[in-house]
């Protein structure tokens, strides 16, 4: 009862201002709808309601492109929130921005707040941080791409649902087998470039592009046209062409297709397992990413995709103090923890991790720490690190466009790549020329 | 006196059209960094790399097949449901009103509702054409997908259009068809001969006003079923714009764009005017 009263107060004064009269207001703009949005609000009210001196306003603002749109028309405007949430695609974005955008680990050192940059897993932390080791922007929700099997799907085909998938090798005969078997829609993809180009670079060790993948510096050249990338895409050209491989869209149209059951196997960030959980009346499992035996002996580690939370300048001390506390706040073993567990995204600090698996959460789910563990298998290389590439939304838009072109058979994978390559490098350019 | 009549026109035209223009023309000389902290003085580079993009140079030709297309598709149904809802003695205002619902629907979520219907997955029509053997992918498929924006963009028009070709085929003088039909004219040579040289100013100014909405008003359709693609099988100029500048954050270029658009849209009236007008019976 206590701790209704206790939310109940902090909506209310989330929602009048008078009431919030003696408290330093603090605004934070998300992305997250349905679930994710009432997580995100419980973490606020938790705040709100654990302390006295600050009430965080939280707004939705859109998806997560119209929210970083939103934080810069609201900057130009000067009516910036003071915590902005931006999908890693916009990182390279925010950390031109000098001037707009405090460093997290500059408002952590002013606020006093407790903050410990090594408590974060190193592939999450990696992305938002400097190569000098300063974190700009706080991990807030990471995921990466996992492989989701249908087993109903694959017994319907006559096929071993427990057969191992490590390898792409092994897919390619899983799913002659699966076709075989008569199964419409073996394999199906969501976030395309994301997954079977980005990570798949990454995950093979082969640069996406040059200058360490833009972390050293905005004169980097796209690479993804070289020949791992290429052997992976022929072979999804394939498998496109012999029905093997579903296209539904460019982002995660697949997900719909394969909850509903119609896909035996499914490539989608560890974060859909909210969504399958919940909605999929077939048996699955979560399987790590595949990969060519041909190119690598061993996988390295996936990258993240997702958010992280960025501080905007323009604000009082005292509310930076604030913001402080409640990033400091968002990265607590409880709240990292619960995170985790309800939403597949995966635990950004190592204690969120350890607590989980302590509680046994693992093992009465088994497969959500799949993504766990193939993140943070290896140490990450320059390869591996991460991405930093500025219009990198628009870049992401033109291997959309290529690979479209490789899946309906327009265009062979190397021209596809070499022009995508092209015209990326283009943006880059100018973004290089925006930005010196 | 007269300025004083004109000045309230002048003043939206100057705060809504003209200084925003200023604004665009100035801006497409930059290129800016979003956050709009500073800005790099490119002279014309903007437009250099717009057009050195064979991708940009490929979306006028999107942009004249799809405004065509839109046009067409939007003005011929119309005025054949005109014909016909005027030709009704009884209930044509039931048929006026049905007709004229789709107006209603917003260019978005216009979009959606198409979408829907032609979802490769849970779309009543591609359903029914798979039963019928037709295999339909949007996704993949550059004339599917042009296919479906332009049924979408110009399904909400035809109930535009039908409302103006309905009252100029009302205002058409009955004795002058009553004459013909003594002189036995049948009814689609009454139509050809008489009806339609006598709408002809209803014809153009829709003419004018749907190609001005096929470029302008029509990329929120295309932002919700293909968001340009597939490749760049959709993406028209103002599609571009939009995306470019408020999606890739590259307000320059963006700039520059609807410069480029402004003088399209100039020049196209200017023919429009010159050209198709002289065969406009007022």
């Amino acid at each position: 009862m206590k701790k209704y009263l206790l939310s109940g107060a902090a909506v209310a004064a989330t929602l009048s201002p008078v009431a919030a009269y003696a408290q330093t207001e603090i605004n934070f703009w998300h992305a997250f709808t349905g679930r994710l949005g009432e997580l995100v609000a419980e973490q606020v009210e938790q705040f709100n309601a654990s302390q006295s001196d600050y009430v965080v306003v939280q707004s939705h603002k859109g998806n997560y492109s119209e929210t970083l749109n939103a934080g810069i028309a609201a900057f130009r405007a000067g009516e910036q929130p003071h915590v902005l949430m931006v999908f890693e695609v916009g990182t390279a974005t925010m950390m031109a921005a000098e001037g707009a955008v405090r460093p997290v680990y500059e408002v952590m050192a002013e606020s006093g707040a407790e903050f410990d940059p090594d408590a974060y897993i190193g592939a999450v932390k990696g992305y938002y941080t400097t190569t000098d080791g300063d974190m700009l922007s706080l991990p807030f929700n990471s995921s990466t791409p996992v492989l989701w099997v249908n087993r109903d799907a694959f017994e319907a085909a006559g096929v071993d649902p427990d057969m191992d998938l490590s390898t792409w090798e092994q897919v390619g005969e899983a799913l002659d087998a699966l076709k075989a078997g008569g199964e419409d829609c073996p394999l199906v993809t969501a976030w395309q470039s994301w997954i079977h180009l980005e990570n798949f670079s990454a995950y093979h060790n082969v640069p996406f592009a040059t200058r360490d993948n833009g972390f050293a510096g905005l004169d980097t050249e796209l690479t993804f046209n070289g020949p791992a990338q290429i052997a992976h895409l022929t072979a999804m050209q394939e498998w496109a062409q012999d029905g093997k491989f579903i296209y539904t869209g460019r982002r995660n149209e697949g997900g719909a297709n394969f909850r509903a059951g119609e896909c035996a196997l499914f490539t989608e960030s560890s974060a859909g397992y909210a969504g399958i959980s919940a909605e999929a009346e077939f048996d699955f499992d979560v399987r790590p990413l595949p990969y060519w035996e041909a190119v690598a002996s061993e996988p390295q580690n996936t990258i993240i995709g997702g958010a992280s939370l960025w501080v905007m300048e323009g604000h009082d001390a005292e509310e930076y103090r604030g913001v402080g506390e409640f990033l400091s706040f968002l990265s607590s073993t409880d709240i990292q923890a619960a995170w985790h567990q309800n939403t597949g995204y995966l635990p950004i600090t190592a204690a969120a991790g350890e607590a989980t698996r302590a509680s046994g959460f693992y093992d009465e789910n088994p497969g959500t720490d799949v993504a766990v563990i193939q993140m943070t298998a290896n140490e990450p290389t320059a390869n591996s690190k991460g991405l930093r590439l500025g219009s990198f939304d628009q870049i992401r838009g033109i291997i959309d466009e290529e690979l479209e072109a490789i899946w309906s058979g327009d265009k062979s994978p190397q021209e596809a790549m070499d022009s995508a390559v092209e015209r990326g490098n283009g943006l880059l350019r100018r973004f290089e020329q925006a930005n010196r | 006196m007269p300025l004083l009549l004109i000045a309230p026109q002048v003043l939206i035209s100057a705060v809504f059209f003209f200084y925003p223009a200023a604004q665009a023309i100035w801006q497409s000389l930059f290129i800016p960094d979003p956050f709009g902290l500073s800005a790099q003085f490119v002279g014309l580079g903007n437009f250099e790399f717009l057009l050195s993009d064979r991708f940009y140079r490929a979306s006028f030709v999107t942009t004249a097949v799809f405004s065509v297309l839109v046009t067409l598709c939007s003005m011929v149904p119309a005025l054949f449901l005109a014909v016909v809802a005027d030709r009704l003695i009884k209930g044509s205002g039931l048929y006026r009103t049905l007709l004229i619902w789709p107006y209603a629907v917003a260019p978005a979520v216009a979009g959606v509702l198409w979408m829907f219907m032609f979802n490769t997955r849970v779309g009543v029509v591609s359903w029914y054409l798979g039963q019928l053997g037709y295999d339909w992918n949007h996704v993949l498929n550059d004339g599917e997908a042009m296919g479906l924006v332009v049924i979408a963009s110009a399904w909400g028009r035809i109930s535009y259009n039908f409302l103006f070709f309905f009252a100029a085929l009302q205002s058409v003088p009955r004795s002058v068809i009553e004459a013909a039909a003594i002189d036995g004219a049948h009814f689609w040579r009454r139509f050809f001969g008489i009806v339609l040289p006598l709408i002809t100013p209803t014809a153009f100014f829709l003419l004018v006003v749907n190609v001005v909405y096929a470029f302008f008003e029509t990329f929120g359709v295309i932002h919700t079923i293909t968001s340009g693609g597939p490749q760049q099988a959709t993406t028209i100029l103002v599609y571009k714009v939009f995306s470019d500048g408020f999606v890739g954050q590259d307000l320059g270029s963006s700039s520059a764009q609807s410069v480029i658009l402004l003088l399209v849209v100039g020049l196209l009236t200017v023919i429009q005017f010159k050209y198709v007008e002289k065969r406009v019976h007022y």
